[in-house]
């Protein structure tokens, strides 16, 4: 199984607070990891030091095996991540369909097309030309989805992406996900909803205070096991 | 019904005057007080080319690229690094710029006010009826303004460049995250804004006198052309820079010495009874 991603003692800051206190991490070409922790478990600086958004020293993040620690978002998302971010934080000022055009300037080719994300989400492109932030809350998360498949990513990564929607939406949300996998595509997904996150992915990392407390294959791990890494109690 | 037309092509310059502003303050949050400052140096390097022997119609048109690349290296080596959730540094820069731009200027061609022969062309006019005639110079400002702003909101809502110009406004670090060069289109969006100053001030040089302390003056009509049409709307730009016109026309009407007063009153009032401004920016 060929490695896409790692990282080595990754450390992160934002000014003189540490977040990070050297994550070391594993990512294979098509499998589904998932993240869990509590809120300020480092989740989220995890993802952004991945995409470039907080600097990180290069050599602690290997893509294909070369060091890309502290590159511009720009290059990371050439290089082929892409992460649909917490909060979905789509462009106000933006169509729908603009939103995820957005998504296709790294210029990557790939399967991912317009009229491919509106047969997966039929209902963006009832919606194209509404403003992206004008739909409902599980809407928006199809277009930041879309918007970050545009760039047709060989990863994807998703922060929260159950934050602030209802159960029959999350459902709704991660039924879509087979068919993202099913061409090979590697996923992360950082998630509060634990039985969620075991159920959808093959393997599960617990972040605990900037640190991995638990990892393992996520059939395996028992509730006793994740419990005591997640509160670490 | 004369005032109506004059203040109305009045508000045609000072729309050129304030699309500039208008186009970088919604693009990156930037306001530049160093604006109107560009506009003379504009002008002044419109004179210099006449000065230099081209006709002025082709020493403006030179204007134009030379603003451009002067934005986007002031841009990409002065402004992006002012550019933060503090809007403090951009402020302190270009008032710095201000006063830069305002003593080379004197150094150079000193106090004097300063203008170009058109063969009588900023004078040219013609009669609408019998007692009401009207200027051809004020006629091309006025058609180039709305050309530049219509050209503007058609960038902004159909070319990919507008798309990033938005995104990169509403949020840079997602915008980045798309694979946007944000400092890049920030860049893009001031030389823009300087072709507009360029323009604006190799039009103000034909139509009258300039001088190096003038664009203090160019700032605050662009300014209140601005916040009066509403933030990040070009047309509302030109509809506060055509009120400001009127204004200003309906109080030089009045009494010669309460034009410019008339304008600032009219801004005062706007800013008091709708301060979003005439047409905001409206957001989904």
């Amino acid at each position: 199984m060929t490695t896409l991603l790692q990282t080595h003692q990754l450390k992160a800051f934002y000014g003189d607070a540490q977040a990070l206190f050297g994550v070391d991490f594993s990512l294979n070409a098509g499998e589904m990891v998932a993240i869990i922790g509590a809120n300020g478990a480092g989740k989220s600086t995890f993802l952004k030091a991945l995409t470039g958004l907080v600097k990180v020293p290069q050599e602690s993040i290997l893509w294909k095996g070369q060091p890309v620690g502290g590159r511009a978002p720009g290059d990371i998302v050439r290089l082929g991540l892409a992460m649909v971010p917490e909060g979905r934080r789509l462009f106000p000022s933006l169509s729908v369909e603009e939103n995820l055009l957005m998504g296709a300037n790294a210029g990557r080719k790939g399967p991912w097309t317009l009229q491919r994300l509106y047969t997966m989400f039929p209902i963006l492109e009832e919606k194209r030309l509404a403003p992206g932030t004008s739909l409902s809350g599980g809407q928006q998360q199809m277009v930041a989805i879309g918007r970050a498949l545009m760039s047709n990513p060989e990863v994807l990564l998703c922060d929260e992406l159950s934050l602030g929607l209802a159960p029959i939406v999350i459902r709704e949300i991660y039924n879509a996900m087979p068919a993202i996998t099913r061409e090979g595509m590697t996923v992360v997904i950082v998630e509060q909803d634990v039985s969620m996150a075991q159920r959808v992915s093959q393997r599960l990392y617990c972040f605990q205070e900037g640190l991995v407390s638990l990892q393992g294959s996520s059939d395996e791990l028992t509730r006793e096991q994740i419990s005591q890494a997640y509160f670490g109690v | 019904m004369e005032t109506l037309l004059q203040g109305l092509l009045l508000g045609g310059l000072y729309g050129l005057f304030a699309l500039g502003l208008s186009l970088m303050f919604g693009v990156m949050r930037l306001t530049n007080t160093a604006h109107g400052d560009f506009i003379i140096l504009g002008s002044f390097s419109t004179f210099t080319l006449v000065s230099l022997g081209l006709a002025p119609w082709l020493a403006a048109l030179v204007t134009l690229p030379l603003a451009w690349l002067l934005g986007y290296a002031m841009q990409r080596l002065v402004l992006n690094g002012t550019l933060g959730k503090d809007p403090l540094p951009s402020l302190v820069v270009t008032f710095g710029l201000s006063i830069v731009i305002q003593n080379l200027l004197l150094e150079l061609f000193s106090a004097d006010p300063r203008s170009i022969d058109t063969d009588g062309f900023n004078t040219l006019g013609f009669a609408l009826t019998d007692d009401l005639s009207v200027g051809v110079l004020p006629i091309v400002i006025f058609v180039l303004a709305l050309l530049a702003a219509g050209g503007l909101q058609w960038i902004f809502k159909f070319t990919a460049l507008g798309r990033a110009f938005r995104a990169v406004s509403d949020d840079r670090e997602i915008a980045e995250l798309m694979g946007l060069n944000a400092r890049k289109i920030y860049a893009q969006a001031t030389a823009m804004a300087f072709v507009l100053m360029g323009l604006a001030g190799a039009l103000q040089v034909v139509r009258t006198t300039v001088s190096p302390a003038d664009g203090p003056m160019l700032l605050l009509f662009a300014f209140e052309a601005v916040i009066m049409g509403g933030m990040g709307s070009f047309w509302g730009t030109l509809a506060g820079s055509m009120l400001l016109g009127l204004t200003q026309q309906v109080g030089f009407r009045l009494d010669p010495g309460w034009g410019i007063w008339g304008g600032h009153l009219m801004f005062l009032f706007v800013l008091v009874m709708r301060p979003q401004g005439l047409f905001p920016k409206t957001r989904g």
